[in-house]
């Protein structure tokens, strides 16, 4: 009785989404709600322990007439949540159409491929071309780091890297600069160079990367074509950061 | 039943996407009754005629490419891009980064082991284009086959569905960019 209680006590309140009833705590937002639930809402720039950022905009939501980034709203009760439609997902995949045709994401020739979460989203929604003209800007790459490199052709912007480095290890190596479509990923160090900022391989923004940006040195295509993350896995699978992340790490890195 | 008739081509392509579109293997063999080729690497026809499937595979790199591109385009009833070339310039897009005489000079110029040094330019030759494109820039697309190259169960799911009169639907666990 009294672990009951304590269950009702700590989800005192609940929201609707597509016809489920989901729990969550004061605070809380309609993502962590749902994933702590155990439903998939769609994201790239979201983290489980990560401020939330709401750039990527693939977690829109319906509540009521109005679409919301579900990463940066808060749950509120007996709200009513619309996640999987067909009209969301449709736009969603406009969305990540935008992010591949703004970028120069030449899946072939990226060491990423297979452990990218950016190709498994647009898998997971069925996107079979970018639909939008190329940008094909070019980018910078700054190799100059002993043992990791950066490749902008592919950062969607997402500023995982920007907010681990700045909240889990205080290094704050990145950060976002420029303004509308020049907006790109910069290094915090007197050079501008990754070579002169304290980032390590042991560093989680090192590897947290969705995208093929950010990549370690010297280790490239070393899971099989079949045992990648994403020929295991769909993208819409809870929990799935823990896998991402291990496989990401190398031995002797 | 009268065969429906389908040209291939090969653009700025590797020849990849015709090699699995062949790695169908004994399954070419049904797949015969049901279809005869117009102008395709394949045989020896020149120019494409009225058909009833393109395939195109590459982008496009030069003046040539688009001459073909458009031919299809104009006889052929449906038209799919084929490879991740022909959807989105693929890794001849690479070059996109670099000056088109960048390119040239490096190759022709200052490559490493260069005898006689110069750009060709014969008017046999076709241009290059300054920048290398997906072929929906230039003509309407229909459908398009992702991968590099596609599988050949791709190339039987979506021509399967042609052969059937239904709207081609790549089924998710096929569909793949690399």
């Amino acid at each position: 009785m009294g672990a009951e209680e304590n269950r009702y006590a700590f989800n005192s309140n609940t929201f609707d989404m597509d016809g489920v009833e989901i729990p969550f705590k004061d605070g809380q937002t309609i993502m962590d709600a749902a994933l702590a639930a155990g439903i998939y809402i769609p994201h790239l720039c979201h983290h489980p322990g990560l401020t939330p950022h709401g750039s990527c905009k693939l977690c829109m939501v319906d509540i009521g007439n109005k679409c919301m980034s579900s990463c940066t709203t808060p749950a509120v009760a007996g709200q009513q949540v619309s996640n999987n439609t067909p009209v969301l997902n449709e736009a969603r995949k406009t969305i990540t159409q935008l992010l591949f045709i703004e970028g120069n994401h030449l899946c072939p020739s990226c060491e990423k491929t297979g452990n990218c979460t950016l190709q498994a989203m647009a898998y997971f929604l069925g996107m079979l071309d970018g639909h939008f003209p190329q940008f094909f800007q070019r980018r910078e790459v700054d190799a100059s780091h002993l043992t990791v490199m950066l490749d902008r052709d592919r950062c969607i912007l997402c500023e995982l890297c920007v907010r681990a480095s700045r909240e889990v290890d205080g290094k704050n190596v990145f950060a976002i600069a420029g303004r509308g479509v020049t907006a790109h990923l910069v290094v915090n160090s007197p050079s501008g160079k990754l070579a002169d900022s304290d980032l390590e391989t042991s560093d989680m923004a090192a590897h947290i990367c969705p995208v093929g940006a950010i990549l370690i040195k010297e280790h490239g295509y070393e899971i099989p074509i079949g045992r990648r993350t994403f020929d295991l896995h769909q993208v819409g699978e809870i929990g799935l950061e823990k896998v991402i992340q291990a496989k990401a790490r190398h031995t002797n890195e | 039943m009268s065969k429906l008739r389908i040209a291939t081509t090969s653009l700025a392509g590797c020849f990849g996407c015709h090699m699995s579109f062949l790695d169908m293997d004994e399954r070419l063999v049904e797949f015969l009754e049901h279809v005869e080729f117009d102008r395709s690497p394949l045989n020896d026809i020149k120019n494409c005629g009225p058909c009833d499937i393109g395939l195109v595979e590459g982008g496009l790199c030069n003046g040539d490419n688009v001459h073909v591109l458009r031919e299809f385009r104009a006889n052929c009833r449906v038209l799919i891009a084929v490879g991740a070339c022909a959807i989105n310039g693929g890794v001849p897009a690479m070059r996109n980064h670099f000056d088109l005489s960048a390119c040239l000079e490096e190759s022709y110029l200052n490559g490493i082991g260069v005898e006689n040094p110069q750009i060709p330019y014969d008017a046999e030759l076709p241009l290059l284009l300054d920048k290398v494109h997906p072929i929906h820039e230039v003509v309407r697309v229909d459908y398009y086959l992702p991968g590099c190259p596609p599988s050949p169960e791709e190339f039987m799911s979506v021509l399967g569905d042609l052969l059937e009169g239904r709207e081609p639907v790549l089924p998710k666990k096929l569909l793949h960019y690399d």
